[in-house]
């Protein structure tokens, strides 16, 4: 206490203001300095991208946007002074107004105009259908996939083609009735009955209750019915043939039936392959292998020339579904392995619990193993129909006029035929495209990060 | 009593035989194997029907008949008006495989630029990256090719007057007009100094590693490697005499005379197919960088190593091992779609021999056959030897 005259000690009594960050660290200025120039080297880099960009983006946009012409009725509106029009020689940018002209054929291809009524109400029951399905937060997921995978397929397939599918029968030999839609319904009642009655024996044969599994049995006999009926029924529809269908709506109705159609078989390859069967898993793995050994063109070209010489004399298939039955059968490969490599993420506990409880193989893969996998294999499957999406574009080399193959044909017609023809078709083509995959891609991320529930 | 009537345990109880799992899977596999006996003999029954219906010979007679269609394209093979469907099978694969082999060089490089610029820190470099990547992969491979090919096409200049592109030789609707090198004597001894040059760097690495192992002692094998790699044949060129020279092509009156045509159709593939795979080698790349834990760069810095020698020493080894496997799908997924080449008549296996020369003799099963056979094959042997290289570098555990 002395010398407290004297002490020069400084004790601070309040705290002083935190001073602001120097100017260079932060905002735009300190944004900059941190992520693009913050050594020698990282404003090379930063350089160099900046020309790159300069040398993209002006003339992406000029091309697309600003130089492009918006309106025109031929060829002219889109010429040089050189090429017979009033542009300058020199010019090069997009030619919209062709696109605009072709719109309803790259659409629809060439689906007769009065009927367009049934392709859009089509695309609406698709997206109304899939949305909510997409959506994980929205109940009536069963009611939804039921909706999505049976009642829609049906219908579309009927409102495209005009249904009417003519039925004439195939069990009785013909000395005994003639063809007809009445014999194709007998014959029918007696393969239900023949179906029935075989699951009744196999069962009473391993000593289990045969009437839970008659009745299953029946029912789906019964759903097949309706089915076929609602196919052959004539609803007044004008038939629309296979090579009047075209366009984006062929690209998705061949990726769409493809993947739907590769699922199940994908699913039936994936357990062959794990089986302990030699015969089976051997099967499997051939079939899974050569497929996915092979580029899909030469599956098309298969299917477009093998196929027709297996099938018997006098049955003949539609060119789109040889190319259906050439993508399904390419697709379930790879849908194989996918579904493979969920099965293989279930930990073996979920197998031995399976059977401590006393199921059986299909009750343990239906009950068990199935929905965790399948679960868990989301973003592959999506993946997978990006990839087919995409590769649905090969059947416009077979001589299908899905989207690329209308804008091909489109180049043929001299009416809109200046140089940058081909280029601007193929920008808005490349668009749709992008826009579709990388919808799809974003949502195969969002799944993953939502199925992903270890912690990071 | 009821003891006695306890079953013994090593008697096997009685089931009935459909219950017995051995008994059934029989079944179902003889099942199975008389259903596909079914399904192949129904199919070759009916296709011998129909190929007699129209008058086909089966078989691989054809092979030897002259093909007599022309090609605009063999780099290595002969062929000429006499050439039968075999050479044609011939110069199509190889025609499929120089493809594949220029698309995976370039593809291998920009992937690997665009994966590691992913992960930049630099940010206009990082979301130009993502950008490539999102763009490149969700457009169609065939559009793409197409796009190169007839959208871009569409503006190369016209024959008579191609564009000079210096010393990489002239440019136009026909394609381009590369300088072509011209051999004279001792030009041989060029790659024979290269393989020496390559033997020396080898031993001379096995040699600094026992060296650096016994006595701590480093030495500088990258920059020695390089030197030889570069200066032997440098040195060979200059002492025999330059013995290669270049051609380059003359501007005539129809468009450049002489060089080494490359045909408009492979530089659009060539582009088309290393863009997009580039792509997803990019997203591979990534991710095998990423799989290495982060700890490793720690580590290595702990250990006084700089940045360059983590990089090299430490992460590429690691992340090698995740990137193999994935990549060689890529390098297959390239192989497989250079058969698109098709769609703009590039005379590669699937364009003339499953193309052309089906339309021609109507084979279709035995031309498919060897086509999708021969692609099957590509396929294996690709995969055989990666997934030894694989197993070579994985990791040994112990």
């Amino acid at each position: 206490m002395a010398n407290t005259k004297n002490d020069v000690s400084f004790v601070r009594s309040e705290m002083v203001q935190a001073v602001a960050p120097p100017s260079g660290e932060i905002g735009v200025a300190g944004w900059m300095k941190k992520n693009l120039f913050s050594s020698t080297s990282n404003t090379i880099l930063t350089l160099i991208g900046m020309y790159l960009l300069y040398l993209v983006v002006p003339g992406t946009l000029s091309w697309g946007v600003f130089d492009a012409v918006w309106s025109g009725e031929n060829r002219l509106a889109c010429a040089t002074v050189a090429q017979g029009g009033e542009l300058p020689d020199g010019w090069k940018a997009a030619c919209w107004p062709y696109v605009g002209a072709y719109f309803k054929l790259f659409i629809y291809g060439r689906y007769p105009d009065a009927e367009l009524w049934r392709v859009n109400l089509v695309l609406f029951m698709f997206f109304v259908g899939l949305v909510p399905l997409l959506m994980p937060s929205l109940p009536y997921k069963r009611e939804n996939l039921i909706f999505m995978l049976g009642i829609f397929p049906v219908a579309s397939f009927v409102l495209l083609s005009g249904g009417n599918l003519s039925l004439n029968g195939f069990l009785l030999p013909e000395a005994i009735m003639a063809p007809s839609t009445f014999k194709f319904w007998i014959d029918f009642i007696i393969l239900s009955l023949i179906v029935c009655g075989l699951v009744g024996a196999y069962m009473k044969a391993t000593e289990t209750d045969p009437r839970q599994a008659v009745t299953l049995a029946a029912i789906a006999m019964a759903v097949l019915g309706v089915i076929l009926f609602v196919m052959s029924v004539d609803f007044g529809l004008v038939p629309v043939e296979t090579s009047l269908w075209g366009g984006f709506v062929m690209t998705l109705v061949i990726a769409v039936t493809g993947i739907v159609a590769a699922l199940p078989l994908g699913i039936l390859l994936a357990l062959g392959r794990r089986s302990q069967m030699p015969a089976v898993s051997l099967f499997s793995v051939i079939f899974i292998e050569f497929w996915r050994g092979i580029p899909l063109i030469t599956v098309l070209f298969m299917s477009s020339v093998m196929l027709p010489l297996f099938l018997p004399d006098g049955v003949t298939f539609d060119k789109l579904l040889r190319a259906l039955i050439g993508v399904a059968l390419f697709s379930s490969a790879y849908m194989a392995e996918v579904v493979r490599g969920g099965m293989q993420a279930i930990p073996k506990g979920q197998y031995e619990g399976a059977m401590a409880v006393g199921l059986n193989y299909w009750q343990s893969m239906r009950m068990i193993i199935l929905p965790q996998a399948l679960k868990i294999v989301i973003p592959g499957i999506v993946n997978t129909f990006i990839g087919l999406f995409k590769d649905t574009t090969l059947v416009s080399i077979i001589g299908l006029l899905d989207f690329l193959g209308m804008i091909n044909l489109s180049h043929s017609d001299s009416n809109w035929a200046t140089p940058v023809q081909a280029m601007t078709s193929y920008l808005f083509c490349a668009l749709i495209f992008f826009i579709f995959c990388f919808a799809m891609a974003r949502y195969s991320v969002f799944m993953e990060d939502r199925l992903n529930t270890s912690h990071r | 009593m009821a003891v006695t009537d306890m079953p013994n345990e090593n008697e096997k109880p009685k089931v009935r035989l459909l219950n017995d799992p051995k008994f059934r899977s029989i079944i179902f596999q003889a099942l199975l194997v008389a259903f596909l006996v079914w399904l192949v003999w129904g199919m070759v029954s009916n296709a011998a029907f129909n190929l007699q219906k129209a008058g086909i010979a089966s078989g691989f007679d054809f092979l030897g008949i002259a093909a007599g269609f022309g090609l605009n394209f063999s780099p290595f093979l002969e062929y000429n008006s006499d050439s039968t469907f075999l050479d044609v099978y011939w110069v199509g694969l190889q025609n499929t495989l120089v493809l594949a082999v220029i698309g995976i060089f370039f593809a291998t490089i920009i992937g690997f630029l665009v994966g590691v610029a992913r992960l930049s820190n630099n940010w206009v470099i990082n979301k130009m990256a993502y950008v490539y990547v999102e763009v490149l992969r969700n457009i169609p491979l065939l559009l793409q090719i197409f796009i190169w090919y007839k959208g871009v096409g569409a503006f190369l200049p016209a024959k008579r007057n191609p564009a000079d592109l210096g010393i990489f030789g002239q440019l136009n609707a026909a394609g381009l007009f590369a300088p072509k090198p011209v051999y004279s004597d001792g030009a041989g001894m060029i790659p024979l100094a290269l393989l020496a040059a390559i033997l020396i760097t080898f031993f001379i690495s096995g040699w600094a590693k026992k060296r650096q192992i016994a006595t701590g002692e480093r030495f500088p094998v990258f920059w020695t490697g390089l030197g030889l790699i570069i200066g032997l044949p440098l040195l060979a060129y200059f002492i025999f005499g330059q013995p290669i020279s270049a051609e380059y092509p003359t501007v005539g009156n129809f468009g450049p005379k002489g060089g080494m045509q490359v045909i408009p159709e492979l530089i659009a593939l060539i582009l088309a197919l290393s863009l997009y795979t580039a792509a997803f080698i990019a997203e591979v790349v990534r991710a095998g960088i990423l799989a290495v834990n982060r700890g490793q760069t720690e580590a290595s810095y702990a250990l006084g190593l700089r940045p360059g020698q983590t990089l090299r020493l430490n992460i590429i080894p690691q992340a090698m091992r995740v990137i193999i496997p994935p990549l060689t799908s890529q390098y297959l997924n390239l192989t497989k779609n250079s058969s698109l080449a098709v769609a703009i008549a590039y005379p590669d296996l699937t364009a003339i021999f499953a193309g052309t020369a089906l339309n021609q003799t109507g084979q279709a099963v035995e031309i498919l056959l060897m086509t999708m056979l021969t692609y099957l094959a590509i396929s294996l042997i690709t995969s055989m030897f990666m997934n030894w290289y694989n197993s070579k570098m994985s990791l040994v555990e112990r």
